[in-house]
């Protein structure tokens, strides 16, 4: 009898996990809404309703982005949804449109790409960044104005270029994208073998592949806690970091027990005590670069004293802001990183 | 054969709360107003056992200070015996407990994101202890369903 039960539930996993007809709709709110919006209109992440945008990119160039995400860039890499998953997304968000999705075209664009990098300079640098780094901040949260709907994108990416054709690349330019800053550049006044040379700028910038880089950018894991030993008592500890807190322009908000609020008032274990501060430019420069950063916020160590030894610990940004997928939040942490090793060393001379 | 049924059960149950693969970030957007989703939040988190241990202001914080925002709060949160006992046992956790959630309004959504308690799990080596982290991640799954379901409501 038992046997049976184990096998009846060993094909009930399996059943489980076999992956019938997915649901695009249900994918897309699971994977997608959150960033994107229910409707597509955007958040976090940028839109992608616009019927221009939709108008112009193929199905292929969708799922490759979904697929390989946009490295630095926030858009994460779905690499364990299924292809079968891949496109039932894809179906739901062409199904903003009402105009069939065009047909992706693979052929090579060639020009001249030193008279493109003169074209690009000119005509693209303003919104497109220096070497096509893209525009800054995220989607329409926190770090710019609402009634922008759309970001310049990063041409550079890996992720990008991974995803776009040429010819993708080339209507965009040609055709621009309307309801976005985005105006066609022959109406501006390039011709099409000028648009074909920025094309062939634009895609210089494809060095390695997608791969290599995805598995390149997860191998630099960094201790996930900075971590000091105080040769102090632990008040002492304390009070050397409120004032090492204070020297760095930063705003002390409170000191309290790590179990405040998870026992009785007054029985928290007295040996674990939590400092929590804020710069408050800093923060608000922090969610204009990432409003999901805040779950790690406002900023704290924990001093812990066991055993004799008291310890300080604090959550290491260079390793929390790989999981965030941003470079400008890569740049932040880093700094964050020398000040939050600068208040440890200063609390423990 | 007794000791094999329940992992299988455990495993199961899982796997049909959560994707195959897990992400870093656990993410949810409600059509939910923020007052609505902080309170379903609220409610959910508390029907799961765990105490809400602070709400943080981080949006008070910076229009005191000047700066133009808009709803913004941290949530922290955790199950007291649990939360000691991993502090104690492992001292590279303490930095990240009680665990976080942000809140914060984006327009006429609420979007809400933790960190996968998966990344906890990565820190430390006991199998044993690791399953208490797997548990957290199917509760979180769990209370973001709540607000989907609350906003469909």
């Amino acid at each position: 009898m038992r046997m049976r039960i184990y096998i009846f539930l060993v094909a009930l996993l399996f059943s489980v996990n076999a992956d019938s007809a997915p649901h695009g709709d249900q994918l897309y709110v699971t994977h997608c809404s959150s960033c994107h919006g229910l409707d597509g209109m955007g958040g976090v992440g940028v839109p992608i309703a616009l019927t221009s945008f939709l108008n112009s990119v193929s199905n292929e160039f969708l799922k490759k982005t979904i697929r390989h995400g946009r490295p630095g860039r926030i858009m994460p890499a779905f690499a364990y949804l299924s292809d079968a998953q891949l496109v039932a997304i894809v179906k739901y968000i062409r199904s903003w449109s009402d105009k069939p999705a065009p047909v992706e075209d693979t052929t090579t664009i060639v020009g001249d790409r030193k008279r493109g990098q003169q074209l690009f300079t000119k005509y693209c640098i303003r919104c497109h960044g220096e070497d096509g780094r893209g525009g800054q901040g995220t989607g329409v949260t926190l770090s710019r104005k609402r009634d922008l709907p759309i970001i310049a994108p990063a041409l550079n990416n890996p992720g990008f270029l991974a995803a776009a054709s040429d010819v993708m690349i080339r209507d965009t330019i040609m055709l621009g994208r309307e309801g976005t800053p985005m105006t066609s550049m022959l109406v501006a006044g390039l011709s099409e073998e000028d648009i074909n040379d920025i094309v062939s700028y634009i895609r210089s910038w494809q060095k390695s592949s997608i791969e290599s880089i995805q598995m390149d950018r997860h191998a630099r894991q960094e201790p996930p806690v900075i971590v000091m030993d105080s040769p102090y008592g632990l008040d002492e500890t304390v009070e050397n970091l409120k004032q090492a807190i204070i020297d760095q322009n930063f705003t002390l908000i409170r000191v309290d027990y790590l179990e405040h609020g998870l026992v009785e008032e007054g029985k928290e274990n007295k040996k674990q005590v939590v400092v929590h501060f804020c710069n408050f430019d800093f923060l608000f420069h922090a969610l204009a670069i990432d409003p999901r950063v805040g779950m790690f916020l406002p900023c704290r160590v924990t001093i812990i004293e066991k055993d004799g030894k008291v310890q300080l610990s604090t959550i290491n940004p260079k390793r929390l802001s790989k999981l965030f997928n941003n470079q400008e939040l890569d740049q932040a942490c880093d700094e964050m990183y020398g000040v939050y090793s600068k208040l440890l060393e200063d609390a423990t001379l | 054969m007794k000791s094999l049924i329940q992992p299988v059960i455990a495993v199961i149950l899982l796997s049909m709360t959560m994707p195959l693969l897990a992400n870093d970030l656990l993410m949810v957007r409600t059509s939910q107003t923020f007052p609505e989703a902080m309170l379903a939040l609220q409610t959910s988190i508390k029907e799961h056992g765990y105490n809400i241990t602070r709400v943080q202001r981080i949006d008070v914080g910076l229009t005191g200070k000047g700066y133009k925002t808009d709803k913004y709060r941290v949530v922290f949160v955790g199950k007291p015996e649990e939360i000691k006992y991993l502090v104690d046992k492992y001292p590279v956790l303490a930095a990240f407990m009680p665990p976080q959630i942000s809140i914060f309004a984006e327009e006429e959504d609420t979007v809400l994101i933790t960190a996968n308690p998966s990344i906890y799990a990565d820190m430390i080596d006991d199998e044993k202890d690791k399953v208490i982290f797997r548990r957290w991640e199917s509760d979180v799954y769990s209370v973001f369903d709540d607000l989907r379901n609350a906003a469909a409501e």
